[in-house]
């Protein structure tokens, strides 16, 4: 088994008291299984991704545990993690332009960071140029400062650089958001090269955007407002999902094909709970057509099929 | 309908390097019109020089080369006094709705700036009335967004908002600068649902966006820019259903769609990607069809 995580609860701390951005999540990641996770912007997504790495110094860690290829994570612990990190999990931050220290060169950079896992760079180079080659980058890059280099190109080298050690699990961030249409594929196409070449076991990517995740991922976990909404395979949740919000959203995304004049697509009115006291129950329930009595308890996130879970008392 | 804006050979040429010595062609001899009643779509990737047209229709940034006309007069002649008139007509809403607010004040000030602008005379009652209407047209509920500050409202209520206050105005086009890009999946279509109902009120929308589903989904004319130049326009129905130029197919088939993984188009994009010319010297625009044009090579 790739990942477990189980009930983990990871608040942002504030003045006026916790923002529950992650409120007790639980769910499984298989070995070699491209899970993509998905949600409106402030639903927790990117800290659940975060605090499998780096718990940043506002964000709390609360409750709940992670396994990692059935040996704990401490990801409670900044400095038991650094064992972890980078070889066992690794991530491709969000802004992956902006990741790179400008000051150092690409090599230089590469080589400080490998040492301080206590790895020779000259053992990786050649898998290095290798891997860059693969991207379709020169090894040249290698003797440039990040601001030589375009956003693509960054964006590659942070991938590479990213899964040199072959890291078990991979949290891949955003990463195609800032591109272009023609630059989104051609990186989306590399994460499953990735995979196939056994460069990383599993990965978690993170985008708000669902229909990159209908290409790359095998299974998508929908999130919102902190809580687990369903998780089930993508064309599961694509064609068939049980769970209200992932219903809405699913039809109100526009696909090439589809016109205003012919057909009107609908959003979800309402806005997300705020985090910070947030209401008991299924956070949906204010949005939800099909609420009842019922949903002020917090629904379980259950299987309700094989490999399909829903959070919603309608579903179960 | 009438031709409400008209862009005649317009070109942007910026100054870059040390001492502005090179030069950089943002948009390269563009000529469109925008209809009364129509939204037309303005689709290219990042570079591509689409909000460069923008800003260029809005005044912001000088044209260096050909005109820009709006009922018939040329844009950049006007002063002070016809600029102010022409701002009453034509209005523009951008990307990013949490950087057009002034944080420290309340978002509602946007609409007191209008009245300070262009209504000083109006009586209060009336000019409440006006807001009103403007946000029930925007589906907006007034109790809910007046007197917040710009933190307490959501990206869509925010760009909302800033459709509401170009309503407020005798509005005939507005230029949509990626307005929805930033906005949540849930809550975007409603915004762009709402840029088809101005639509049927008569107003002529220009739609800038690097999105082509969105720009599918709302706009009766399509225009595909590549590096400043135009590649192919035309009815959106012809330029989407049959795209002629190598670029367009390529953008087309490198779109995720939710029900068709791209290894079942693989084949089709590794031919048409390959068949994208590059930029040649001296290409023009044909009329393939009628209103579908088409760069070919000279």
């Amino acid at each position: 088994m790739g990942l477990r995580v189980d009930d983990l609860r990871v608040y942002y701390r504030t003045l006026r008291g916790d923002v529950r951005a992650v409120d007790g999540v639980t769910f499984g990641i298989g070995d070699g299984e491209i899970m993509g996770l998905a949600g409106e912007s402030g639903c927790g997504k990117s800290s659940l991704g975060n605090s499998l790495v780096y718990l940043t110094g506002r964000m709390r860690y609360v409750d709940g545990s992670v396994e990692l290829d059935d040996r704990a994570l401490p990801i409670w612990d900044f400095e038991a993690m650094n064992d972890y990190r980078f070889k066992k999990v690794s991530v491709i931050p969000q802004y992956a332009m902006s990741a790179l220290n400008p000051t150092r060169k690409i090599g230089k950079m590469t080589a400080e960071l490998l040492r301080s896992r206590g790895v020779q760079y000259r053992t990786v180079a050649e898998e290095l140029s290798r891997r860059l080659e693969l991207v379709g980058l020169d090894d040249e890059v290698l003797s440039m400062y990040p601001i030589e280099l375009s956003g693509g190109m960054k964006q590659r080298v942070v991938m590479v650089v990213s899964t040199l050690l072959n890291p078990s699990l991979l949290i891949a961030d955003e990463i195609t958001s800032a591109l272009d249409v023609s630059t989104q594929k051609a990186v989306a196409g590399m994460l499953v090269e990735f995979r196939r070449r056994g460069f990383v076991k599993s990965m978690i990517v993170i985008t708000h955007d669902i229909s990159i995740l209908a290409q790359v991922a095998d299974t998508i976990l929908v999130m919102y407002a902190g809580h687990l909404a369903e998780k089930a395979p993508a064309a599961t949740i694509i064609d068939a999902p049980r769970h209200p919000y992932t219903k809405l959203l699913i039809s109100s995304l526009p696909e090439v094909g589809i016109r205003y004049a012919e057909k009107r697509l609908h959003g979800i009115p309402g806005i997300p709970p705020a985090l910070l006291e947030p209401p008991e129950g299924c956070r949906f329930r204010d949005r939800c057509p099909f609420a009842t009595d019922r949903c002020r308890r917090r629904p379980p996130f259950a299987e309700v099929a094989d490999g399909h879970h829903v959070a919603c008392w309608q579903a179960a | 309908m009438s031709t409400l804006l008209r862009l005649g050979g317009c070109c942007k040429v910026y100054r870059v390097g040390a001492f502005g010595g090179r030069r950089l062609t943002a948009v390269d001899d563009v000529t469109f019109d925008v209809d009364a009643g129509e939204v037309v779509s303005l689709i290219g990737e990042s570079g591509s020089g689409k909000s460069t047209i923008g800003r260029m229709i809005l005044r912001l940034s000088p044209v260096t080369r050909g005109a820009v006309q709006f009922r018939g007069d040329d844009v950049a002649r006007y002063g002070r006094r016809e600029l102010h008139e022409y701002y009453r007509h034509v209005q523009g809403v951008f990307q990013d709705p949490f950087s057009s607010y002034n944080p420290v004040y309340k978002a509602d000030r946007v609409f007191k700036l209008i009245r300070d602008a262009y209504f000083p005379q109006l009586p209060d009652g009336e000019w409440r009335d006006q807001v009103a209407a403007a946000l029930s047209a925007v589906t907006l509920d007034p109790t809910q967004v007046l007197h917040k500050y710009p933190h307490q409202l959501s990206g869509g209520q925010l760009q909302r908002l800033l459709i509401a206050r170009a309503l407020l105005l005798d509005i005939e086009l507005l230029v949509a600068d990626e307005i929805i890009s930033m906005l949540d999946a849930s809550t975007r279509i409603d915004v762009l649902n709402l840029l088809g109902d101005l639509k049927a009120r008569g107003l002529g929308i220009l739609f800038i966006t690097h999105d082509l589903s969105l720009g599918n989904y709302i706009s009766d004319r399509t225009v595909i820019l590549r590096r400043g130049l135009v590649v192919e326009m035309g009815p959106t129905g012809k330029v989407f259903g049959n795209p002629q130029h190598p670029y367009t197919q390529m953008l087309l088939a490198s779109v995720p769609h939710l029900h068709r993984r791209w290894e079942e188009v693989e084949g089709d994009y590794e031919r048409v990607s390959a068949a994208v010319p590059p930029d040649r010297p001296g290409s023009v625009l044909v009329e393939r069809e009628p209103a579908h044009f088409v760069r070919e090579a000279a």
